[in-house]
């Protein structure tokens, strides 16, 4: 075995480990504002508008997120329009393909979840808030969308640690995040058993993390949708 | 020029069903396997059913087609190394993919079946068991039954994430749809326009699959009366 080759290259992996949280949580937080909007376009009463968010969530969720990954990265260059382009230094960059695929991506879902949360709270809530005369803003800042966001909460987590794992193809597009740093290691030192291993390792710790954070997040913010319990 | 690299791209598509199809079974029967430990009375059993969907799900899928596909044979060889075998051992990528996704979606079906599990009332088993029916007439004459209606939307759901996964197997070699679709992009200079075949092809097998699962959907909630709101 040869663990003292990972030991050597522990400061590697802490790299990666800081380039993967950045592209999930950087993907995620650009991600979230634009999926509460559409979620509201999702659910419009007018129907060019939902049908076109439609569309747009099915096309995102239909294909593979490999695929997204590479029309972005590979794909653009072979406009000469994108490549003489102001925007191309950006374009041609690999962590900004990876942010804009991850985006594009992550927000069809989210979209959805959102959109599902918006469908189910109870009509009365809405009543009860014209009721009162809360303004159209009023009623999306202080009703729907708290009410959204909590009914939304597991499936968002899942989502949440769903970009996570995903962050693993930025290494196909020669990112060095964890899987980039396992891969280069298996490369260099010529082992492939404790590099994976050790990135394996790594990602579990972080879903662990993350998933402890949302049992708390759940039972102090959204308690009061469980069940009674008898 | 781009017409015939389109075709060996789609011509590529009997790989990657053949690869998506056999990782369901796969996934399908561990499963099923899985749920019903989890649902067990030996506490031994259910925890390593929870250990195993824990570390599959906290692990991204690219990773474990890695950990399969280089890290388990290159452990395999060093213990044969140890124990003197001349051998090497490799594994034919389609072989790993399976595997893998297999193993992966195995997880995700685990909890499927599981939940399933718990929606059949248990008054029906009591009542089956009061009839005299043996163990395996249950399953098949009450459990299986409902259990295809209650896992259904669950199933598609998983199969649908599935049939997308399959174009990791591209990266470790596997010929696919993804894999042809790489080599027309760097073979040509139309990368977009290969990558957006490749992305067609697996649109197509979704809305395919969605509307086939529909049809199979209805048909076996016939009977099923759901409570007027």
């Amino acid at each position: 075995m040869n663990w003292g080759i990972i030991g050597e290259n522990l400061p590697l992996y802490a790299e990666g480990a800081k380039l993967t949280l950045f592209l999930a949580f950087g993907a995620l937080l650009i991600s979230f504002p634009l999926a509460v909007s559409l979620a509201f376009v999702r659910n419009s009463k007018v129907r060019a508008l939902r049908y076109a968010v439609t569309i747009y969530t099915l096309v995102f969720r239909g294909t593979p997120l490999l695929v997204q990954l590479f029309l972005i990265y590979f794909g653009l260059a072979q406009f000469g329009l994108i490549r003489t382009s102001i925007l191309w230094p950006w374009l041609s960059s690999p962590i900004v393909c990876v942010l804009i695929a991850y985006v594009l991506n992550t927000t069809a879902y989210s979209t959805e979840i959102f959109a599902g949360g918006l469908r189910h709270i109870p009509v009365g809530e809405i009543e009860a808030a014209r009721a009162y005369g809360l303004s159209h803003w009023a009623q999306a800042r202080r009703i729907l969308i708290p009410a959204m966001l909590t009914r939304s909460l597991p499936l968002y987590g899942n989502e949440m640690i769903m970009v996570l794992q995903a962050t693993s193809l930025a290494s196909t597009v020669t990112l060095l995040e964890i899987t980039g740093v396992a891969r280069r290691i298996t490369l260099d030192y010529y082992i492939q058993f404790e590099p994976y291993v050790t990135a394996a390792a790594i990602y579990l710790t972080i879903t662990l993390v993350l998933v402890t954070i949302f049992h708390f997040v759940q039972r102090r913010w959204a308690g009061y949708l469980d069940p009674r319990s008898s | 020029m781009t017409f015939d690299f389109t075709l060996t791209i789609l011509a590529a598509g009997s790989l990657t069903l053949l690869l998506a199809l056999s990782s369901l079974v796969v996934a399908t029967i561990i499963g099923l396997a899985t749920a019903f430990a989890k649902l067990s009375d030996s506490r031994a059993l259910r925890s390593a059913a929870g250990i195993y969907t824990f570390v599959i799900r906290g692990i991204p899928d690219l990773v474990i087609m890695l950990l399969v596909y280089y890290s388990l044979p290159a452990l395999l060889n060093q213990w044969a190394d140890a124990v003197g075998w001349d051998t090497h051992i490799e594994f034919p990528p389609i072989i790993a993919a399976i595997a893998t996704l297999g193993l992966i979606f195995g997880a995700y079906m685990t909890e499927t079946f599981r939940t399933a599990l718990l929606n059949i009332p248990k008054g029906q088993i009591e009542a089956a068991v009061a009839y005299g029916l043996t163990r395996p007439r249950i399953l098949v004459a009450i459990i299986i039954p409902q259990l295809i209606r209650l896992a259904l939307p669950g199933f598609t759901n998983n199969w649908l994430v599935l049939a997308k996964a399959t174009a990791l197997a591209s990266l470790i070699g596997l010929q696919d749809v993804m894999f042809r679709a790489r080599v027309a992009a760097e073979a040509t200079s139309k990368p977009f326009t290969f990558f957006l075949v490749a992305a067609a092809f697996y649109f197509l097998v979704t809305l395919i699959s969605f509307a086939f699962l529909t049809v199979v959907a209805r048909r076996y909630e016939i009977g099923i009366r759901e409570l007027a709101s």
